[in-house]
This record gives C-alpha cells, sequence and structure tokens, in this order.
C-alpha cells in the first residue's frame, strides 16, 4: 500500500520527464511548415488545375463542350465563307469554322479533364495554375475566342450573306425544270468551299 | 529604493508612489507580456514541429503588438443577461491581484515596491485574490461554462494555496525570515548558496537540507503552476469543454485584461520560486561589477539574472503545457490532497526537526 503510493510518485515524476524529454527533442527538429505564398509544394504529375485553350489549334468541334459532364465550356461557331483565311492547326490542317465564342465557367469546372480526351487537336489543356479566386463570380467566366465582337459580326454577316445566295441559287435551281439533280452538286460544292 | 530616490527628486511623496507603482506595470509586466505571448507562441510551435508566427516582422516578432492593435479596436461586447457592476470589475479585479504581488518582489536589491517584512505570506495573501474575481467574471457572464469554469477555479486554488503554504514555512523554519528580500540576500554569492542547495553556509544541516529542498522545490512550481491555471492544471479554463472557462463572455481589452493578469501571474509565480529556492535576482556565479569595481552594474546585472531566472520557469511552464494533458477535475484533487500536501508535510516535519538538530 505504501510502496505503491511511492511508486505512483516516482512514475508519476518519470513519466513526466520523459514526456518533456520527447517534447524539448521536438522544439529542435525542423519543422514541417511550408511557408505557402512564399514556398510552394510541387504539384503532382498530371496534376488537374485551371484550364487553358490555344485558340491557334482550336478547330470549333464542340467535342469537349459535349465531354464537359457540367456543361462549363460554351463554344459557338461561324462556318466561313469560301476566301476566308481561318488558318490552320499546328499539325498542318486548314480550318473551316469561325469560332466565335469559347467560354469556359470555371465556377462551374470541376477539374475532371473529360473535356481534354476528345479534343482532335490537343488544344485544350490542363494548367498547373491553381491560384485564381475571384471576388466576383462573373470573373471566373473566361473568354478563350480570340474575334473582336466587331469581327464576329463581321463573319456572321458574310456567312448570312453566302446562305442568302445559295437560298437563291436553290430557289432559281427548283424554278427550272431539273428539281431533283440539283441539290447533289451543292453538297461537294458546299464542302469544298468550306475546306 | 527607488521610491525614496523618486520622492526625494520630485519632493511630493504622492506622485512618487504612483510613479512607483506604475514602474514594475510598464517597465517590466508590459513588455514581458509581450514577449511571453510570443515566446509561448514560438514554443508551442516548434514543439508540434510548425514555426508558429512568421509572417509579422522577421520571425513574427511583432506580432503581439499586432494583435494588441486588434484588441484595442475590438468592439467590447456584453450580453443582456450579465451581471453588468460584476462583470465589468472581473477583469480588473484579476489584474490587480496580479500586479499587487509584484509590490513585494524583488526585482533587484534596490527595486522592490515595498520592503515588507512579510513579503511571502503578503503574495501567497494575494495571489488568492484571483478567486474572487474568477468567481465573479464566472457568476456574472450567466454562462453555463463560464460558471462552471469559475467554480472548478475557486476548488483548485483554494487546495493548491496549502501545499504553496506549507513549502513556504518550510522555508521560514530553515531561513528564519518571511521578507523576501532578506532570503534573496540571504542567498548570495555563488549557486551554492541557494537554497535549493541547502542555503548559505557550510554545514552537515546544508548537505542533509538538499534532497528535501528539492522536494520542496518541485512541490512549490506544482502547486504555483496550479494557482495560475496553466496546463496541465487549467481546468477552469479548458478550452476543449469549457470554450474558455471563466472569459468566455469577455471580448476586446477585458478580454485582453484577463490575458496580461494571466501571463503577469506566470511570471509573478516563477519569480517566487527563484526568490525561495534560486537565489532571486542574485548571480550564480558572482557579479561582474563587483569584480571591476563599478558598483552601479550591480543592479542591473541582478535584473539580468532574475529576468533570466523568471524567463527560465515561464519557459518551463510553457514546456509542461505542451509536454502533459490536461488533468481531470478528480486528478487534480488527487494530486493535491493525497500526493503533494502528505509530501509537503511530511517534508516541513523533517526540514524541522534537521533545523532543530
Amino acid at each position: 500500500m505504501i510502496k505503491q503510493y511511492f511508486l505512483n510518485t516516482w512514475s508519476g515524476i518519470w513519466t513526466v520527464l520523459v514526456g518533456m524529454k520527447i517534447t524539448f527533442k521536438h522544439l529542435f527538429t525542423p519543422s514541417v511548415t511550408i511557408q505557402y505564398p512564399d514556398v510552394k509544394v510541387e504539384l503532382p504529375e498530371r496534376s488537374r488545375n485551371r484550364l487553358y485553350v490555344n485558340m491557334d489549334d482550336c478547330i470549333g468541334c464542340d467535342q469537349c463542350a459535349r465531354a464537359c459532364p457540367v456543361s462549363c465550356i460554351e463554344i459557338e461557331t461561324v462556318k466561313s465563307v469560301p476566301g476566308d483565311e481561318v488558318g490552320k492547326t499546328s499539325n498542318g490542317k486548314k480550318k473551316a469554322l469561325w469560332v466565335t465564342k469559347f467560354n469556359i465557367d470555371f465556377a462551374k469546372c470541376c477539374c475532371c479533364q473529360l473535356c481534354v480526351f476528345p479534343c482532335p487537336t490537343e488544344c485544350i489543356k490542363m494548367t498547373s495554375i491553381y491560384e485564381f479566386s475571384e471576388f466576383e463570380r462573373d470573373n471566373l467566366l473566361y473568354n478563350f475566342a480570340t474575334l473582336t465582337p466587331a469581327e464576329v459580326d463581321e463573319k456572321k454577316d458574310s456567312y448570312a450573306k453566302l446562305e442568302a445566295e445559295k437560298a437563291a441559287q436553290k430557289a432559281a435551281a427548283a424554278a427550272e425544270p431539273k428539281p431533283v439533280a440539283a441539290p447533289a452538286p451543292e453538297k461537294p460544292k458546299e464542302e469544298s468551299s468550306n475546306n | 529604493m527607488i521610491f525614496d530616490w523618486l520622492s526625494s527628486l520630485i519632493g511630493n511623496e504622492i506622485i512618487a508612489g504612483i510613479i512607483c507603482a506604475c514602474l514594475p506595470l510598464f517597465l517590466f509586466i508590459l513588455p514581458f507580456a509581450l514577449v511571453a505571448v510570443l515566446m509561448e507562441r514560438k514554443v508551442s510551435a516548434h514543439m508540434q514541429d510548425r514555426l508558429g508566427p512568421m509572417r509579422t516582422g522577421y520571425h513574427g516578432i511583432i506580432q503581439t503588438i499586432a494583435d494588441i492593435l486588434k484588441l484595442f479596436q475590438k468592439e467590447d461586447i456584453m450580453s443582456n443577461e450579465v451581471d453588468k457592476p460584476l462583470f465589468n470589475i472581473a477583469p480588473v479585479l484579476t489584474f490587480i491581484g496580479s500586479y499587487a504581488a509584484f509590490a513585494a518582489i524583488p526585482f533587484t536589491s534596490n527595486f522592490i515596491g515595498t520592503k515588507l517584512d512579510l513579503g511571502i505570506v503578503y503574495i501567497l495573501g494575494v495571489s488568492s485574490f484571483g478567486v474572487v474575481s474568477i468567481l465573479m467574471a464566472g457568476w456574472s457572464s450567466n454562462n453555463k461554462y463560464s460558471l462552471l469554469g469559475a467554480m472548478r477555479s475557486a476548488a483548485q486554488l483554494v487546495s493548491y494555496e496549502i501545499p504553496t503554504f506549507l513549502v513556504v514555512v518550510t522555508l521560514i523554519t530553515v531561513t528564519g525570515t518571511t521578507s523576501l528580500l532578506n532570503l534573496s540576500e540571504m542567498q548570495t554569492g555563488h549557486f551554492w548558496n541557494w537554497m535549493i542547495l541547502g542555503g548559505p553556509g557550510l554545514n552537515l544541516t546544508k548537505f542533509l537540507l538538499i534532497p528535501f529542498m528539492i522536494v520542496g522545490a518541485v512541490i512549490v512550481f506544482i502547486s504555483t503552476l496550479a494557482e495560475v491555471n496553466r496546463t496541465p492544471f487549467d481546468v477552469p479554463e479548458a478550452d476543449s469543454e469549457l470554450v474558455a472557462g471563466y472569459y468566455t463572455e469577455y471580448s476586446g481589452m477585458k478580454f485582453a485584461m484577463f490575458f496580461l493578469a494571466e501571463y503577469a501571474n506566470m511570471f509573478a509565480v516563477s519569480a517566487i520560486v527563484s526568490a525561495l529556492f534560486f537565489g532571486g535576482y542574485q548571480s550564480p556565479f558572482g557579479y561582474l561589477g563587483n569584480l571591476l569595481g563599478v558598483s552601479w552594474l550591480v543592479p542591473f546585472e541582478q535584473l539580468f539574472w532574475f529576468t533570466l531566472k523568471g524567463c527560465l520557469f515561464v519557459f518551463v511552464q510553457m514546456w509542461l503545457r505542451w509536454t502533459l494533458p490536461r488533468l481531470r477535475v478528480d486528478q487534480l484533487m488527487t494530486l493535491c490532497w493525497k500526493y503533494l500536501i502528505p509530501f509537503a508535510f511530511a517534508n516541513l516535519l523533517i526540514v524541522g526537526l534537521l533545523v532543530v538538530l
């Protein structure tokens, strides 16, 4: 009984000293803190953050927008008219569409990377930027399209003019005696002009 | 004495008294609290392998000043149901309790608030003043957590005063003085004259006293630690169970008052332990001033050693805080009544016998 009492006292003091030894050791171990804005952890390979679209390569195929599970990508295109120089992608293919609108709403984006895989020209891709918070939600709507509004209107007008011409031709063809064969030569013509 | 010097300089005892009373506050407690809060944060951080405040100034050295500026700006929130007079008085009273103790603490051989012959008894008396203000704060807050904290605090402080006093009585039987100034003066010379090593003089009694003095020092350290409500004895303000204990309802400067009182108390207690057992303001190796023949240097050296010893014990308190988990209320009482008090009593008896022999 008495012996147990002194043993208790001793073990009490001893365990406190053991604990103090441990904490004292930790006082001099280097800290594990990373001073975040000054020092950043290197992101893992294939980490998914903010998207980037290389508009030079984009052909406006809309596949990324269709793959997106949260519908955060909005694409509008206008067909080019014959004589327009839309440019070439980096693998040498001629582009056919004017991309008049390419918006990605990062407020909605869930960084799933599903839009990246279907892209035929590999122009939409993940970057390593993850610090893009904003005070206004609207500021998270990123506009990647390179055309100015005036240019967009111009492209739309020229395409509408082309359509109108075609409709006129069609009407003229319909008025002519050969109604069945008339649309058939139209199509390849349209394709060739687009390419 | 500072007071005599000031009253002869100014020629008015009241003004001199007021200045004298403010000196430890502005020269010592406030700077100490500034340093100690930062020290606490740094020590706790490094013990947990963190860095602590790093962004305000070099390694966060002006963090406390920034915190104080923030506290000044804070709205003084008071809930409708509080007992307003008591609620407002309590933080001031807490601070008075801890500040009054500084009146009898000898900072150097020249700088002591009053030369009280009953210094140590007076300090123990005013430090129990804290119970009143803590109960006041807890009761007037009209909050169950505050009241629980206050009740626990009252039980704890009343219990732990007993071992403290028993050890002090032990020291009084050895030294025959209750004045902290005389006690510190006795332990002059080198560190082997300190009370922890049996006190001044070189005889058989001194060597027989050493183990009992060490036991006494440990007991008085533990019980004073409990009196300032620090972890592992922080049941009155147990963050994880009682929000913040008796000062849950306080905000802004009133909260800062409690905080300041806590740090002032920590230092007061450390100063008492060092004055009782570790030579107070006395240097362990003799004085450079005496060696060089410049006597004006001695008080500054004494202040240095006093601050150093105080800070050392404050560091040990922080060290314990980040080492030990909180005691349960029953364990707290067990430690006090079943362990500290019997040991202190046995210590008192044996030391008494040794002194008589």
